[in-house]
């Protein structure tokens, strides 16, 4: 009776754990669609950031600010993973490939603060300003080893009879990696490609002090440039209750971005395809 | 590794092979990048702290003065929060996620399973800032009005919840980075009880043992190099993070036993004031609480995906 008992008690105990860790998720998402639902307008869409304690105004140019950023980090930072993962999947050797397949996993770890300050002695040191282009690289750095290790897995997933089919044909190694291989795992690929993007577009912590923020337009990659996140951050921790609602409408933004490039990636892109998580 | 070792590209044409070398080439040039990006990472924290360092030397991590006017730098009070607020987290967050684990993995129905792990890695997706925003005008109002007085009237004779509590505070901070690594320690937690070869529970079952006691006397001690390593995967998420924390923690650089307390972590201080520091040695110091964080989570990590690799090595050899 005992045993009997301590099993159903702690069966239910594990069940509820799960039940109170989803419901964090809802919890979040009710929040956010309630506060940031009543504060979200056409002018967060069009407008620009109004000076402080004039009620009003939007954040066009943090969303602007934040596809330049995340851009740009993606044309950095996807064919550098892509080609990384092509290698430890297709021409791993023995001495290269267990380091940079840990050293892939140690970069995937590494405080997104911590890249930061490379992104700033590398870029924003030499340039003597905050700048988009100091922002990419940094989410640059953070998105290589998040691509690299989904693309070997995917790579990995496709079956050996294909790659023997095309040897067979009188391929060689190369033809077969690019005719054959990495078709059949594009879609898996693009996958783990949609999500380490949207991962770094929430990143804000890196952009505080590479990027920074922008109250206009700002101009080219060598200026400050204003992005969602970091705009939220600084709108939350005002004091303002004008900036707070804003805060909840730009979270309500990003938290739409984010969870619909995972939801689509995850459910409709990789359809029964186990995404591999660093 | 099996596949590619298996397949020879076969030596038909000199012109493959070179084909194959140039490809070769070009790929592996891109996997160094990966080697070469990390040791300018260590080069530039090593090189841009060389003012603080030199300096203060080993005293950096003792010293509890950070005083930006006189320029002095001590790393102590940081060290401290970060240390802090990532046990409240683990203490939190390893039962928690690890009994979701076992309910995914053991218990629950695939589907069920394959559909709640779906949610809780979109739970994993959540920007770090949105958990701050969130934890900043539901959870620091509930601790300042509920949490801090019935703690202090319940607890109040242990010197952990003693002193005014505003809200803002260790605890806090680590309530919410406990939030926020629970999703890891699902993840990592449930693949590697999926890797426990069928056989340990049958085995377990067919001797009488119940349902719970197959589990965790069997299943989670096989995979129990794993499920650290998802432990200290979420540790060195939790000494990392920036933005929750720093909403959260009131940004005051104390020493105090009191978890009511504000305090300041690593991360913290430095998205609050690198880019207001305007002297070369304020920014040196900032880089060298840079380089300890990265030390401290770089060797954390380490353990933990060694513990990982090991753990998925052993699972991976079942029928």
């Amino acid at each position: 009776m005992w045993r009997k008992g301590v099993n159903a008690v702690m069966l239910a105990t594990t069940a509820a754990f799960t039940v109170l860790t989803v419901s964090t998720l809802f919890l979040i998402l009710g929040y956010l669609l309630y506060y940031g639902g009543r504060s979200l307008d056409w002018n967060f869409f069009t407008k620009l950031p109004l000076p402080t304690g004039e009620v009003g105004g939007g954040m066009a140019n943090a969303i602007v600010g934040s596809g330049k950023i995340v851009g740009m980090a993606a044309v950095i930072g996807l064919p550098i993973g892509f080609f990384a993962g092509v290698y430890l999947s297709e021409f791993e050797d023995k001495l290269f490939g267990a380091p940079v397949r840990y050293v892939a996993d140690l970069l995937n770890g590494i405080p997104s603060i911590v890249v930061g300050i490379l992104a700033w002695s590398l870029v924003v040191v030499p340039l003597k300003s905050f700048s988009g282009l100091a922002g990419s690289v940094a989410l640059a750095v953070m998105l290589i080893p998040i691509v690299t290790r989904q693309t070997e897995q995917f790579l990995r997933e496709v079956p050996l009879s294909l790659r023997e089919g095309a040897l067979a044909l009188g391929a060689s190694k190369w033809k077969m990696v690019a005719t054959v291989v990495v078709p059949a795992g594009s879609k898996g690929i693009l996958t783990g490609m949609i999500l380490g993007i949207a991962r770094i577009s929430g990143e804000s912590a890196p952009l505080l002090f590479t990027a920074f923020n922008n109250q206009f337009w700002g101009g080219g990659i060598t200026q400050p440039t204003a992005s969602l996140p970091v705009m939220i951050y600084f709108r939350a921790v005002s004091a303002y209750d004008d900036w707070h609602r804003q805060a909840w409408a730009a979270g309500l933004v990003l938290i739409a971005m984010v969870l619909t490039a995972n939801i689509l990636a995850r459910l409709v892109l990789a359809k029964g395809v186990s995404v591999p998580r660093g | 590794m099996a596949t590619s070792a298996a397949v020879q590209a076969p030596a038909i044409r000199k012109e493959t092979q070179t084909g194959d070398m140039i490809a070769r080439l070009i790929v592996f040039a891109f996997a160094a990048s990966i080697l070469l990006i990390t040791a300018v990472l260590v080069y530039e924290l090593w090189h841009t702290s060389a003012l603080s360092r030199h300096k203060s030397g080993w005293g950096f991590l003792i010293s509890r003065v950070w005083d930006p006017v006189t320029e002095e730098f001590g790393a102590l009070p940081f060290l401290y929060g970060t240390v802090v607020t990532s046990a409240v987290a683990i203490l939190i967050s390893v039962p928690l996620g690890l009994g979701a684990a076992i309910f995914l993995s053991e218990l629950a129905p695939a589907r069920v399973s394959s559909a709640l792990t779906f949610l809780i890695e979109l739970l994993a997706a959540i920007p770090s800032v949105i958990y701050g925003l969130l934890a900043l005008f539901t959870l620091v109002p509930l601790m300042r009005i509920y949490g801090g007085p019935f703690l202090k009237s319940t607890l109040g004779f242990l010197p952990l919840f003693k002193g005014p509590s505003y809200g803002v505070g260790f605890l806090t901070a680590g309530i919410v980075l406990s939030i926020m690594t629970v999703p890891y320690i699902i993840s990592v937690s449930r693949e590697a009880l999926l890797a426990v070869p069928r056989e340990q529970r049958e085995a377990a079952l067919a001797l009488g043992a119940t349902r719970w006691e197959t589990t965790w006397q069997v299943v989670v001690p096989y995979a129990k190099l794993g499920i650290l390593g998802s432990i200290f995967l979420s540790l060195a998420r939790a000494l990392g993070e920036t933005m929750a924390v720093t909403m959260v923690i009131g940004n005051d650089p104390k020493i105090t036993a009191s978890l009511l307390s504000a305090g300041h972590s690593i991360a913290a201080v430095i998205a609050g004031e690198f880019s207001e520091a305007t002297t070369a040695t304020y920014q040196a110091a900032l880089v060298e609480l840079g380089l300890v964080l990265f030390g401290l989570t770089i060797v954390i990590n380490g353990a933990a995906r060694l513990m990982i690799i090991a753990t998925t090595r052993k699972g991976s050899k079942r029928p």
